[in-house]
């Protein structure tokens, strides 16, 4: 039908397509996962049930931290239509940086900068070379992907990087150290480091992205780059600016990684982004652009953190685990588009 | 020879079709006439087995006519020759004629069976010189078109109808094409053919039916009726409430435009627009209109000439041209003109964020304040001013991109076809925009393929053709034909 005779109001979506749409679906995702382990657990494993405990909840959201401080990054990318296919390797090179800057000695603080420098310099290049040479992010992030990896094995000179214990400052070692075990320190629930700091900057994230022109060019980018050309929007400059800040949080994940490996090894990363991808994506971003969000994100990188411990508790084997994770990324992606169906219809 | 009888058709909610009629002799030529959305294409769509409709009657040469689809219908005698043509342009003439009705034998083709059939029907059509062996793609438009119609004659259909044929053509093939359907005619054919040129229709129809809002607003002899009476048919009202003037007076020129070139079209026009002015520009799909605005606006690359804004020379991009005072609405509103996804308010201030903003970060609460003011003075229809543009209906849609360029405080308004596929209120409500805009003091120029509307509502109308300027004048000094002469004459 010609739209001209359409209706001028929607019907109000169903209760139901609301809830498994958008973050929220993401977030009842995450509690089914969760509560199905808790109970399963038991029932396998009797007494020697261990998901539901602090500990493993610790844990969980440890190991979750890298693959979602990097995806927070993903996010913004995602939502302005692009993609980088170049975080796994970026974010190992940062830590391999990070190793070699220890290694040989230099202060705690200049390591550190430099890594998160490394991080910035990635994504810098990725924006450059995407809006300079209007290459499409795919290929682009294709190639800087390979390149990066080069970088890291010249800088480890294609071996793993060891600083000694010495080398290594404390806050580092322990930034995704569950221990010491108590729950509580001081008044606080006792999270590693890593932890704080990304869901900081899942705050940060999210402000910005709602209340910063930035942000709302970053959602407009992705809508529809020819609206926001015509609405004036330095388009360059906005798509420089997102994988530059993603680029931050790569550095930042990369730091994560060489604290929980205690070592530099830049073939570590590869497959990483893929993961970090599937995060954004479980949580409702679409590789269409202009829609995501930072709270489906980490969701969507705890379900796949859940899974796998879960599984791992249960002795579900490893090629399983793989299968189911790939089964909810699939999922993610079909309710995604039935949504976007009955939006159009 | 086909009739259709109380043909009505739902979507949901909204009523496409309503009781229409419609009947076709032999040897006739029908013109269906209506406005966008008015249910042309929602009726052939009926006639072409696309759509069942949920109640009515088809009759073909009397007996009953119930396309299972459109390869049914087809089969039965009815051809669409539609306005995007569907041709495998890799494939040579013959082959896309016989696409689907291949002659062979043990899986090999039967080549001199097909290629008499093709010659046969190209000569009834009076085409002989186009040869069966060319690839389509090295065609004119108007020789593909031909294709098409040449495979109607193969597979034998009685009922040929032409969806907007001409809209793309230069006047050459439009030229041709009617020759064609003239014989057609003298060949004992019924035809159908939709437009809304007036003067087209005029030339080539015996009898017209005007749809308008899914029911027939009336039929007849078209030398009977003046073009008045058939737009009054077309838009349900007379022509003056249609297009309610506000008076304005132009003032001092405010862009000038030199012998501006682009990278292929503009080729050369100059122009100059005045503050509280609605200047028309006119011309065939293709003209180079939309270029011009584009080339204006920073959009697309200007290759030499001068664009003067308020007598300052500038080199445009989008952002330099808002930072003037122009503004410009799409003429594709899904694909450039609004983001779809976003919100009416995101849509309605994406130009213009400064009010909201202090040191890049935004106050939502203000733009809601603002939004919702400015859905109320375009009168926006929506569920809230966070509901995604998508779900509007297009006129509605087409008020967040006008209100957008307001918003914005433009004092040079570029329109892109403004009322494309909009409701007849809506329209009426656009031009009013229009006209208000005009006694603000703001210069517009209102590019249009309609005719009636540019002539309504303009105080000058140009016209283009090639990618130049051919003429521009009062529009108190022009007719409808001899506009369309000035656009068609290479």
């Amino acid at each position: 039908m010609p739209e001209a005779t359409s209706p001028d109001s929607i019907k109000p979506s169903s209760f139901i397509a609301k809830l498994v749409s958008g973050e929220l679906g993401t977030l009842l995702a995450l509690a089914a996962v969760i509560i199905f382990f808790a109970v399963a657990d038991p029932i396998q494993n009797g007494d020697r049930a261990s998901f539901v405990t602090v500990r493993n909840f610790r844990v969980m959201m440890t190991q979750t931290s890298i693959v979602a401080v990097a995806a927070l990054g993903m996010t913004m990318i995602i939502i302005s239509g692009g993609i980088d296919l170049s975080a796994g390797t970026a974010l190992t090179l940062s830590a391999t940086v990070l190793a070699w800057f220890l290694k040989n000695d230099y202060p705690a603080f200049a390591a550190v900068a430099v890594c998160l420098l490394t991080g910035v310099t990635c994504g810098l290049i990725n924006g450059l070379l995407i809006s300079s040479l209007r290459i499409v992010p795919f290929i682009v992030t294709l190639g800087t992907m390979t390149i990066f990896l080069g970088i890291g094995k010249l800088v480890s000179n294609e071996t793993t990087i060891f600083p000694s214990a010495a080398q290594r400052p404390d806050w580092i070692s322990n930034l995704c150290s569950t221990k010491p075990p108590d729950m509580l320190a001081g008044g606080m629930p006792n999270l590693p480091l890593a932890v704080w700091i990304t869901l900081l900057l899942a705050i940060a994230t999210t402000v910005l992205l709602k209340y910063s022109v930035f942000g709302r060019y970053i959602y407009a980018l992705g809508s529809n780059e020819s609206t926001a050309r015509l609405c004036g929007l330095n388009i360059p400059l906005v798509k420089t600016a997102v994988y530059a800040v993603a680029g931050l949080f790569v550095g930042v994940a990369g730091m994560y990684q060489f604290g929980l490996l205690k070592m530099g090894n830049p073939v570590e990363g590869i497959g990483l982004e893929l993961k970090i991808i599937a995060a954004v994506v479980i949580g409702g971003g679409s590789l269409n652009g202009g829609r995501g969000s930072i709270l489906g994100t980490l969701a969507g990188a705890a379900i796949m953190t859940v899974i796998a411990s879960g599984c791992d508790l249960l002795e579900v084997r490893n090629p399983y685990q793989n299968i189911i994770v790939g089964v909810i990324i699939v999922a993610a992606v079909l309710l995604d588009q039935v949504r976007e169906r009955r939006l159009a219809a | 020879m086909l009739r259709m009888e109380g043909i009505s058709k739902r979507f949901g909610a909204t009523r496409a079709l309503h009781n229409v009629e419609l009947s076709v002799e032999r040897g006739e030529v029908l013109a269906l006439i209506g406005e966008n959305g008015a249910g042309k294409s929602t009726l052939m769509k009926v006639l072409s087995g696309a759509h069942h409709p949920d109640s009515g009657s088809m009759t073909l040469d009397g007996t009953s006519f119930q396309p299972a689809g459109p390869h049914a219908a087809r089969t039965a005698g009815v051809a669409m020759i539609y306005q995007e043509l569907n041709l495998a342009t890799d494939l040579s003439v013959e082959d896309n004629i016989m696409l689907g009705l291949e002659k062979s034998r043990l899986g090999f083709l039967k080549r001199r069976e097909q290629r008499k059939l093709v010659s046969q029907a190209l000569e009834t059509l009076g085409h002989s010189d186009l040869k069966p062996t060319t690839i389509v793609g090295h065609l004119s438009v108007g020789e593909q078109q031909l294709v098409e119609i040449t495979r109607a004659i193969v597979m034998d259909a009685q009922v040929v109808v032409f969806d907007e044929p001409t809209s793309s053509l230069p006047k050459r093939d439009v030229d041709r094409l009617f020759q064609v359907i003239e014989r057609l005619r003298s060949d004992n054919r019924a035809i159908v053919y939709i437009s809304h040129y007036l003067e087209e229709v005029r030339r080539i129809a015996d009898r017209f039916a005007v749809l308008r809002d899914g029911e027939t607003a009336g039929t007849g002899t078209i030398a009977d009726v003046s073009d008045r009476e058939i737009i009054s048919l077309m838009v349900g009202r007379s022509v003056e409430d249609l297009f309610p003037q506000v008076p304005h007076q132009p003032g001092e020129t405010i862009l000038t435009i030199e012998n501006l070139h682009g990278l292929k079209k503009p080729a050369g026009s100059s122009i100059d627009l005045r503050k509280g002015e609605i200047l028309g520009i006119s011309g065939l799909v293709g003209a180079g209109r939309t270029e011009l605005l584009r080339c204006l606006f920073g959009l697309d690359k200007v290759q030499s000439g001068e664009i003067k804004v308020s007598g300052v020379s500038c080199k445009p991009t989008p952002r330099r041209q808002i930072a003037a005072g122009l503004g410009l609405v799409s003429e594709d509103r899904k694909s450039e003109g609004l983001a779809q996804s976003l919100s009416i308010l995101d849509n309605m201030v994406l130009s213009r964020l400064e009010p909201y903003s202090r040191g890049g970060w935004i106050n939502p609460k203000k733009i809601v304040a603002s939004g919702r003011d400015w859905m109320k003075k375009l009168e926006v229809k929506a569920q809230g001013p966070h509901q995604p543009v998508e779900a509007l209906s297009g006129g509605n849609q087409q008020k967040v991109a006008i209100a957008r360029i307001l918003h914005q405080g433009a004092d040079v308004l570029l329109l892109d076809e403004p009322t494309r596929g909009i409701d007849v209120g809506t329209k009426s409500e656009i031009y009013r925009l229009i006209g208000e805009a005009a006694a603000d003091g703001k210069a517009v120029l209102f590019v249009s393929s309609y005719l009636p509307e540019l002539m309504a509502m303009c105080d000058r109308i140009a016209v283009m053709a090639n990618g130049t300027i051919r003429a521009c004048r009062n529009t108190s000094d022009w007719t409808e034909e001899d506009i369309m002469s000035q656009a068609i004459t290479n």
